[in-house]
């Protein structure tokens, strides 16, 4: 579904990305683990089309989507949840989720889709017309979700989802990525909460430095005594 | 005497720790002194002139909304001030001027005039024309300058944006010079809103005269405030527009094209802007090629007056300093010719007790 070849990708002069290439079947859930400055959120970035790689190339069902503009992107359908819940702070929850459902212009889908998303996470519909700023980090990082998943993306690129929350909130977090990836949505995810990661996804790739080092099924690098040593801590 | 000054010096350094809410508090003293002089002990103006200071300020404060909204708009999404925002505006006046001038010619007598014009025989017409053919041309400018000023800069310090709208603004001042000849031009309305026709009203014995004009130029910038309110509120685009304001890179992920809407806010500002200068034509009736540039700092004001970024506050902003710069000679009993200095005066005081504006939001580090 999504392949990823020779991917570099420059900050000015400072290479984040130095040839990673991997991919992701259909219905997957694909881990990048890795320390903080890997180039995981560069990955995600470079395939929503925010940055530009020097060289490599990035296929999705076939079709080449490199040098695509980020919301073209969106339209064949691979929604960006960016990291650290960048919601509309001055809108409202409503108009956020509108703002997720910007290229689907049929009226009736964006409100049943609406109505779905708030059975999904009642704490939403309970704010809906309270602006985005004033919620609570959690609620946040809901809204974040909920927005992308308006737009019905075919792959999700979640990019730190548990990140700064409570233990009890990342547990629901990932539950509700499990949720999406049973309904049908493939899921691309970074995290640095690896044990968490590991977990609920069905491949991994352990990024260090720019360049990917270890790859394997969840469960296996669970079991990876250097991948325990490094990001589990134990 | 020791113990006095180290007293005095305490007192002073409270003083200015509160330095902005003193200076605050004892220009509010003066101005009201000032003001209870002129009200009440010279008496030098009656209700009915009063009245009429503040009906020319609400005009004038309406046409400064009106090219204010362009300026907090453009910097709500661009963060940078377009200073050429007042040429567009003096290209709306002009084409208020040309497309009278031309619909002059079009003879359309009729059978006890053979002398009517066009003007005449269909004057709420010619002014529809003139207004979208103003508003036309100018959202095209707006959208021009962006495309060919501004775009190629997108990524360039903020700095360089400034000096290039100043210098945008210095070629369309002369560009209009030369193409049109620096001398004033006369804008002859329609007979039906000739300047000096209007209601007149009887206040304190006296009559008041409310220009059809006036009333017509008030009641269309709140017609134009309200859609743009509207506009900005409730549609797609609107929505867009704030988005791409928040977080340009967010927006881009749901699908927004960010260019467009730059663009698209471009044109909004421009079609504001060129209404603004029929108006002042319609209004004002003198046009030439430096028209825009004093209501175009103007507008600026206003928009720092209401807070920059800030819809609403634009529209406040700009209202408050036409009324503020019509009836402020008048109130604190100086000379008319300093009302553009009382414009200015206001903005240095507000930007003292409160830098944000009105109604800015206290500006976050991202956005400085």
């Amino acid at each position: 579904m999504l392949k990823v070849e020779n991917l570099n990708v420059y900050y000015g002069v400072i290479q984040a990305l130095k040839g990673i290439s991997f991919y992701l079947n259909q219905g997957e859930v694909v881990a990048l683990i890795g320390a903080n400055g890997a180039g995981k959120s560069t990955t995600l970035k470079t395939i929503s089309g925010i940055m530009r790689p020097r060289e490599g190339s990035i296929a999705f069902n076939g079709e080449e989507i490199t040098s695509k503009p980020a919301q073209d992107i969106v339209k064949l359908g691979i929604v960006h949840v960016p990291e650290g819940r960048r919601i509309f702070a001055r809108m409202t929850v409503l108009e956020n989720l509108y703002m997720g459902a910007f290229t689907i212009n049929d009226k009736a889908q964006i409100n049943q889709d609406i109505q779905e998303m708030f059975e999904r996470f009642p704490r939403l519909a309970e704010r809906k017309n309270q602006l985005g700023g004033t919620l609570s980090g959690g609620e946040q990082q809901m809204l974040t979700i909920a927005r992308g998943l308006m737009s019905h993306p075919k792959l999700l690129l979640l990019d730190e989802p548990s990140m700064g929350l409570a233990p009890l909130l990342v547990d629901q977090i990932f539950e509700i990525i499990q949720t999406i990836n049973e309904q049908g949505t493939s899921i691309l995810l970074v995290e640095q909460n690896a044990q968490m990661a590991l977990a609920v996804s069905n491949r991994a790739y352990v990024i260090e430095t720019g360049t990917i080092t270890i790859e394997g099924d969840g469960d296996d690098l669970l079991k990876n005594d250097s991948i325990v040593r490094a990001y589990l801590g134990a | 005497m020791k113990k006095l000054n180290k007293k005095a010096l305490r007192v002073l350094l409270v003083i200015g720790k509160y330095a902005r809410w003193t200076v605050g508090i004892a220009l509010a003293l003066f101005l009201t002194w000032r003001i209870y002089q002129v009200l009440f002990v010279q008496q030098a103006f009656t209700a009915d002139t009063w009245l009429r200071f503040a009906l020319s300020g609400l005009i004038l404060g309406g046409m400064y909304a009106l090219i204010a909204i362009g300026y907090t708009l453009v910097y709500g999404i661009m963060f940078m001030i377009n200073f050429a925002h007042g040429e567009v505006m003096m290209i709306g006046a002009f084409c208020c001027y040309f497309v009278f001038e031309a619909l002059r010619f079009i003879p359309a007598p009729i059978a006890g005039n053979p002398d009517l014009v066009f003007l005449n025989a269909y004057p709420i017409l010619s002014i529809l024309i003139a207004f979208l053919v103003g508003m036309t041309v100018s959202g095209f400018s707006g959208y021009f300058l962006e495309k060919i000023a501004y775009r190629p800069l997108r990524h360039a310090p903020r700095l360089i944006l400034l000096i290039t709208a100043i210098g945008a603004s210095i070629f369309l001042q002369n560009a209009a010079m030369l193409l049109f000849g620096p001398q004033r031009k006369n804008i002859v309305n329609p007979d039906i809103l000739t300047r000096t026709a209007g209601w007149t009203i009887q206040v304190a014995g006296k009559p008041v005269l409310i220009s059809y004009t006036g009333a017509f130029s008030l009641i269309l910038s709140a017609l134009l405030m309200i859609g743009l309110y509207f506009l900005v509120q409730k549609t797609k685009l609107g929505r867009s527009m704030r988005a791409v304001a928040q977080d340009q890179d967010s927006a881009a992920l749901m699908g927004v094209d960010v260019n467009k809407v730059v663009s698209q806010t471009f044109i909004i500002s421009g079609i504001l802007a060129g209404a603004s200068g029929v108006m002042w034509g319609i209004h004002m009736g003198l046009v030439n090629h430096i028209t825009g540039s004093l209501p175009g700092i103007k507008a600026f004001t206003a928009a720092v007056l209401g807070g920059v970024g800030n819809i609403p506050g634009a529209m406040l902003g700009g209202i408050t300093l036409g009324v503020i710069e019509s009836m402020g000679p008048a109130l604190f009993g100086i000379d008319f010719q300093l009302k553009d200095v009382i414009a200015f005066l206001t903005l240095i005081i507000v930007l003292i007790i409160r830098p944000s504006g009105i109604l800015g939001e206290k500006l976050t580090e991202e956005k400085l």
